[in-house]
């Protein structure tokens, strides 16, 4: 007698619990359940489960009887020809989805040859242990698993072709890469995905070896020539919009032109690309500062003084423009209407990438690398048949790494190439790479896949036989260009008045707890005062009453006390403004803060 | 050694500290020659003065450094020993964290007992003295409990194939009541007790519960907090490792080495043998986990700490409570935890902050007085 639990809630018992689950599945096989009943029996605790709920991950299998797969060469040729689909081999029993808890009464083959009667399922293809994006790393069997992950991760990031409407799209911060090739290693995946149509990558001559130490440390080297072509050569566009808020009082912003007489008027020549609509230009090229989409708003407190004032008071400009290190051309403007009916404008920006040092490359099996330098034609290594490699990858990234694949893909690359064909890397199924060796022989290359290079500076043949071929690279979205920031003195905090903290706003990179602590431990206390000067304030003290003075006006800007007045002997004494804040906050808890002087000699 | 020598040696007074010269008078050999002995001194002066610290030498934050960094890669928290599944010992960062903080309740208090001469290397005598000492608790005997509501009576079967391997009877366990059971009358026979409750109020039945609940908890045998325990062989000698700390029952046994055995709790290391051991303690604990991580951090650094916590005669961890507390400043104090209670308390008492110190100073930016911040004019500015 076992218990039955549909949706984890008791519903009764059962007789003889085999029998049961048999009948479960043989009805849901037959259509009688639904196919998305799923159904586990736990004999420890004599207890079968019967799960339809949603929210349970579940993945097709070829249902297996008395050692034979259901699945036959007749299903095979109708799919081929159309006359049937997936869905049809799930309403016929053929294939049927398995949830994780039904896994567990199950026994699944790997291969077709290994079936037994003993096994209930058959998988459909060895690589379904792996997903979309991670299956489309060529010859993943043949990398540790870790670097596999990381490899599809890789390719999430990279640049391609990833939609063909992108110029009507308002995606933010998106990338097009110029001239997207589609991989010479594929695998089976890229074919059932369109990979095609949607392409990241290029297919390039890698030499594996060094030079010059510019690719030490996951470091690559792009040729100035290739790059100078086209590659790896993509578009980044940054979308800027603005709307018209509305406020409280039927206030409302305006986007126009600014009126010279608005609050915060800035300077014709930050206008000059404005349109009589106050939005830009198309194909205006545009550098930090310039305005983009000009825009007035109501001014922030009416008082009651302002209702009888002629004038209407003046309104505030509140413009959007380019932010510190950003710059571009306008590309595409467009007007509409945001959730509350308020107008919106949104204009994309373009920026041509050209790659440049610092910028992030990655082949297809996490051996991602920064460019290190781009090297003129003239001084790149070339092969006997004039060959020069578009980026050269450090021997050094693989041994630890253990990413086999990487160098079975530059063989399958080169081979590919030069056969005019695409090679297969598919998971488990791809060409083996003694055939691919073979083949390379048979197209007069070496069997290992290197050959003899000259260095272009010397003009003399390398002592080492250099492995290159042709491998599939991504450009990856990470570049300097985004990133690069550097300061010397800048915009500071109005709180604080510390430098202020991130890219965007030209800020410092702070010199936090810990990095103090090594000042002081090294005995520098001169330098960190030097170092933590930024905020410097001179205040003047009282020294009778130990409270912060002012600078009274009607005395011609003479310090006093704010106790003692002119009777007390003020001090100007240097401090940081956070801890002057500190002190006022204090004494805004009523409670006195007193700074006892003393001579410092 | 001869007197000569020792006058010789006494002439680097000025020069050495009287420790370094009783330990060069100690371990120097006999058959020395006088210019060997003069070499040796001049080793010893210049491998003293190497060590010498200079003055405004930032050694405090030289230490939280040289003994922060290696924790960032300590792994592996507990050590585990085989076949015994309660004994693991915490090892790793959170160990290390426990001594820092002076935690009273560490997480696995434990002792190695070594033996005196004659038991040291008999292993059964070790074993004999291990299972003795381990804590017996009634309830782990006890194969069955049976209340009986009518007659008013508790009844315990003991486990007859336990009791033979504890070498018990039931005799000495009943011993062990007296006191803990007052108004039951007990009786007992091979391998059972009864308990009876002495008056006979019908309300009293919970009495009853309350007390089969209490006599689980009696101890048999060994010694209180002593939970489980393991002869190792260590060297040549065999000694017991325990799981539970109680140094004062066990250093009065008679097979017990009181010289060498130690626990690892540092607050019952004060209580038994003072600050000083506690101060060892303390430097020994943290160096064994430090090695056993395969780590090299200087062992002045965590003398240094040592010294730090029991410097006041009483162990205060590294926290807003222990030697924090105890900070003058009260920008430092503020600056380290709960700053408002700091201030708040500082500005009823009136506080005076000196600004002598390092956190201070970096706040209101004037330089550090360490290193080139320490030196000041002598001579009068006029």
């Amino acid at each position: 007698m076992a218990e039955v639990y549909l949706n984890s809630k008791f519903i009764g018992t059962v007789d003889n619990a085999t029998h049961f689950i048999e009948e479960i599945k043989d009805f849901r096989r037959k259509g009688a359940l639904s196919e998305e009943v799923n159904v586990y029996y736990n004999e420890l605790s004599n207890e079968v489960y019967l799960n339809a709920d949603g929210g349970r991950a579940r993945r097709p299998l070829i249902i297996v009887r008395e050692g034979k797969p259901l699945l036959t060469e007749k299903h095979l040729k109708q799919l081929e020809e159309n006359e049937i689909t997936w869905i049809d081999l799930i309403r016929q029993g053929v294939i049927e989805y398995l949830d994780a808890a039904e896994e567990e009464n199950t026994l699944i083959a790997f291969n077709e040859e290994d079936l037994t009667p003993e096994y209930t399922h058959l998988e459909i293809t060895k690589g379904s242990i792996c997903g979309m994006a991670t299956s489309l790393v060529p010859f993943g069997n043949y990398m540790p698993s870790q670097r596999l992950i990381i490899g599809s991760k890789n390719q999430k990031q990279a640049l391609g072709f990833y939609a063909s409407n992108y110029h009507l799209r308002m995606d933010m911060d998106s990338n097009i890469l110029h001239y997207p090739h589609f991989p010479v290693v594929k695998t089976k995946i890229h074919d059932i995905s369109d990979y095609d149509q949607h392409p990241s990558g290029q297919n390039m001559v890698v030499a594996v070896m060094c030079y010059d130490g510019y690719n030490m440390e996951d470091g690559v080297i792009l040729g100035k020539a290739s790059v100078e072509r086209g590659l790896a050569r993509s578009t980044y566009f940054r979308p800027v919009d603005a709307q018209e808020l509305r406020y409280s009082g039927g206030l409302i912003d305006e986007i126009s032109i600014p009126d010279k007489d608005v609050k915060g008027y800035r300077s014709e020549q930050d206008y000059r690309f404005l349109e009589e609509d106050g939005i830009i230009h198309p194909e205006a090229k545009v550098n930090e500062g310039d305005v983009i989409i000009g825009r007035t708003s109501p001014p922030r407190f009416l008082s009651s003084m302002d209702e009888y004032n002629l004038s209407a008071a003046t309104r505030r400009e509140s413009s959007v423009n380019l932010k510190h290190g950003e710059s571009g051309v306008a590309d595409f403007v467009v007007i509409s209407e945001n959730e509350e009916g308020n107008k919106l404008v949104q204009v994309r920006l373009r920026e041509e990438r050209t790659p440049e040092i610092g910028d992030k490359f990655t082949s297809r099996h996490g051996q991602k690398g920064v460019t290190g330098i781009l090297v003129p034609p003239q001084d790149l290594p070339f092969s006997e048949n004039g060959i020069v490699p578009d980026l050269i990858f450090t021997p050094h990234g693989v041994s630890s790494r253990m990413t086999v694949s990487h160098l079975i893909e530059l063989i399958g690359g080169k081979v590919g190439a030069l056969a005019g064909r695409f090679v297969d890397g598919t998971l488990f199924e791809g060409e083996t790479e003694e055939a691919l060796r073979k083949e390379l022989l048979t197209l007069g290359f070496k069997e290992d896949g290197t050959e003899a290079f000259y260095d272009g500076r010397t003009g003399k043949k390398m002592l080492a036989k250099i492995y290159v071929g042709n491998m599939y690279y991504l450009r990856l979205r990470h570049m300097v260009a985004n990133k690069m920031q550097s300061r010397a003195r800048g915009p500071i905090q109005l709180l604080t008045r510390q430098p202020t903290e991130g890219k965007a706003k030209e800020g410092g990179l702070r010199l936090g707890e810990m990095e103090k602590d090594t000042f002081i431990a090294h005995g520098a206390s001169l330098l960190l005062k030097e170092r933590f000067d930024s905020d410097r304030t001179i205040v003047p003290i009282c020294e009778q009453s130990g409270m912060m003075g002012f600078y009274d006006a009607q005395k011609n800007g003479k310090s006093v006390s704010p106790i003692h007045g002119d009777n007390s002997e003020m001090s100007n004494i240097e401090m940081s403004y956070a801890f002057k804040l500190l002190l006022d906050e204090i004494r805004t808890l009523g409670i006195y803060t007193q700074l006892n002087l003393k001579s410092k000699y | 050694m001869k007197a000569e020598y020792v006058t010789f040696v006494d002439s680097y007074a000025d020069k050495l500290p009287p420790s370094v010269l009783t330990e060069v008078k100690e371990s120097i050999p006999s058959d020395l020659t006088k210019s060997e002995l003069t070499k040796i001194m001049e080793a010893v002066v210049l491998s003293y003065n190497t060590a010498k610290i200079n003055p405004g030498e930032c050694v405090g934050l030289v230490s939280a450094e040289s003994i922060g960094e290696p924790g960032t890669q300590m792994t592996l928290n507990t050590f585990h020993f085989a076949g015994v599944a309660e004994m693991n010992v915490t090892t790793g960062l959170p160990r290390i964290i426990e001594i820092f903080d002076a935690r009273k309740d560490i997480k696995t208090p434990m002792m190695e007992i070594f033996l005196k001469e004659p038991h040291h290397t008999n292993i059964d005598k070790v074993k004999e003295l291990a299972t003795k000492i381990k804590e017996t608790k009634l309830s782990e005997l006890v194969s069955e409990y049976s209340l009986n509501i009518f007659d008013q009576l508790l009844k315990i079967k003991l486990s007859k194939e336990l009791l033979e391997n504890y070498d018990l009877s039931t005799k000495e366990i009943v011993k062990n009541f007296k006191t803990k059971t007052k108004g039951f009358e007990i009786s007992f026979t091979d391998y059972e007790i009864v308990f009876t409750q002495k008056s006979t109020k019908p309300e009293e039945i919970k009495e009853l519960y309350n007390l089969k609940e209490k006599i689980k908890d009696i101890k048999v045998r060994g010694v209180k907090n002593i939970k489980q325990v393991l002869p190792v062989k260590r060297g040549e000698e065999y000694i017991v490792l325990t799981s539970g700390t109680n140094l004062k029952e066990i250093l009065v046994l008679p097979e017990v080495d009181p010289s060498r055995t130690f626990s690892n709790d540092i607050h019952e290391i004060n209580e038994v043998f003072g600050i000083e051991a506690a101060r060892q303690a303390i430097i020994n604990e943290v160096y064994r986990v430090i090695e056993a991580q395969g780590l090299n951090i200087d062992i002045r650094h965590i003398m240094l700490v040592s010294d730090i916590m029991c410097a006041t005669g009483t162990i205060k961890g590294i926290t807003r409570y222990g030697v924090v507390k105890e900070k003058a400043s009260v920008l430092a104090r503020a600056s380290f935890e709960t700053p408002i209670k700091h201030l708040i308390n500082a500005a009823l008492e009136g506080e005076v902050d000196k600004l002598t110190s390092v956190v201070e100073n970096v706040m209101i930016n004037q330089p550090v007085p360490l290193g080139t911040g320490l030196p000041g004019l002598i001579t009068k500015m006029k």
